[in-house]
């Protein structure tokens, strides 16, 4: 690494030139040789530029046949009895790939070696509630391979939707003919998954940075240092843009911690999303039914006699569209943060699934010119990812305030709505 | 991924480039008229462009 480094800082030296008054005539030519006068970044854009060499790394020649035969026998034995092939071809190891970053599993994977078969993994502990308290390391399972005993019951992980189920010493699960689902008991899984272990992280990373945050404010007198200097702007704009515009003067304190807390939270989670982690959580439509049903239920148990009246009784209506409206207006009660559930979730879950994809197709087009772009497109794309993530905490920041807005609105003397 | 399901995505996909090309349109024009309050614009562009994108979405799910 270090020969590779002074070697590029070397060729860049040569090529970017100091003017002084003794060679400024002859060597007036070598200026168009400048690449960068800047040797870090030059030298970080050329690594950059060189990692789609890495669409080459991955050797499957030789190992494919192995893996094809033992499949095939494994196949044979066993139609769907908790075994099953590894994935072997480009395609099924990028939609394993893709399934390890978006959907949500029961242990925190970083890497997977696909010779051996061995990851580098924490095992997150299973909590389920089946007649009994149920806790135990995920690890029992290995991987969705084994049975997983406790206390007298056995537990295995289902291929086909991710759930755990009860089943006996063999692991055996009885699907319904009719509708392919199994009729196995489910218990209840209270699990500490993946994306509550993200979610754990991003209220914790909230705590500690926010606490500091206001701390600082004391000793330095009032003004932001560090940190606080990029999130005062994020705050202030919170406070000026979304909330009072929204709710209004009088009312705006009593929902701006809860805008400020959804907005970070959002927004952090959203990042870690775009981290090679494998944090899925705001694509995962539990997290984001949660944050919907937390701005509902405030939106409607802070409300006053004004919201509900505009809802049932609009005034400024004649009377007959009155009672058709009402039943739409009251649909229009759920149909909203049930709207903020679906568009926070498809727009995180649809990035990813595209950006995953298309780094996925670095590794199926294995040529030069091929992997570059799709390297360059999916790098684009990040970019356009961290926007959304912006974007999307604002949006659902500014609906949720929205509503606020409206249920405590005040009574207008206009009929002319 | 059968045909119809192929259809219904274009069609939401054409419906929801309309809307929110009509209101990019729109934001120009006011943009050029009154350069000063190109932040507000600005600010009820994306609004709008973010709720047509929620309906997008959530019909692209249906489909």
């Amino acid at each position: 690494m270090k020969i590779i480094f002074h070697m590029l800082l070397r060729i860049n030296k040569k090529c970017t030139f100091a003017p002084n008054f003794r060679n400024v005539k002859k060597l007036r030519y070598l200026k168009d040789m400048v690449i960068s006068n800047k040797p870090l970044r030059f030298i970080i854009a050329t690594f950059v530029a060189c990692l789609p060499l890495m669409s080459f790394a991955n050797q499957e020649v030789d190992s494919t046949q192995v893996h094809v035969e033992a499949s095939h026998e494994q196949v044979a034995e066993g139609h769907g009895e908790g075994t099953h092939a590894e994935p072997t071809d480009v395609k099924s190891k990028i939609k394993a790939f893709i399934g390890h970053h978006v959907l949500d599993s029961h242990d925190f994977s970083f890497t997977q070696d696909d010779e051996t078969g061995e990851s580098w993994s924490v095992a997150l502990p299973v909590i389920l509630w089946d007649e009994g308290l149920h806790t135990f390391s995920s690890a029992k399972f290995h991987h969705g391979k084994e049975v997983a005993e406790s206390n007298g019951n056995y537990y295995v992980i289902n291929h086909h939707d991710g759930k755990i189920y009860r089943t006996d010493a063999a692991g055996t699960i009885t699907e319904n003919e009719e509708t392919g689902f199994p009729t196995n008991i489910r218990p209840i899984d209270f699990s500490i998954t993946k994306t509550v272990v993200s979610i754990l992280i991003a209220a914790l990373l909230m705590i500690l940075l926010f606490s500091s945050l206001a701390k600082s404010y004391a000793k330095n007198g009032g003004i932001a240092k560090g940190p606080g200097r990029i999130f005062e702007p994020l705050v202030v704009y919170i406070r000026d843009e979304i909330a009072i515009p929204n709710i209004g003067e009088k009312n705006y304190k009593r929902y701006m911690s809860y805008l400020l807390t959804i907005f970070f939270f959002v927004l952090f989670l959203n990042i870690f999303g775009l981290t090679p982690l494998g944090i899925n959580a705001t694509g995962n439509l539990s997290i984001t039914f949660a944050l919907a049903l937390i701005t509902f239920l405030i939106t409607n148990l802070t409300a006053n006699r004004h919201y509900w009246g505009h809802i049932f009784w609009m005034p400024g209506v004649p009377k007959p569209m009155r009672i058709i409206l009402a039943p739409i207006e009251l649909l229009g009660v759920f149909i909203k943060p049930f709207s903020l559930m679906i568009r926070l979730y498809a727009n995180i879950f649809a990035g990813h699934i595209v950006l995953m994809s298309i780094i996925g197709l670095m590794f199926i087009f294995k040529s030069w010119l091929g992997s570059s772009l799709s390297f360059g497109l999916a790098f684009l794309l990040s970019i356009l990812e961290i926007l959304v993530a912006f974007l999307q905490a604002y949006i659902f920041t500014m609906l949720s305030a929205l509503y606020f807005g409206s249920a405590v609105q005040e009574h207008h003397h206009d009929e002319a709505h | 991924m059968e045909i119809p399901q192929i259809i219904g995505a274009g069609l939401i996909v054409i419906g929801a480039g309309l809307g929110i090309g009509k209101i990019g349109s729109s934001a120009m024009d006011a943009i050029a008229r009154q350069p000063e309050a190109s932040g507000k614009i600005q600010t009820a562009m994306l609004i709008a462009a973010a709720l047509i994108e929620g309906i997008g979405f959530a019909a692209l799910f249906a489909a």
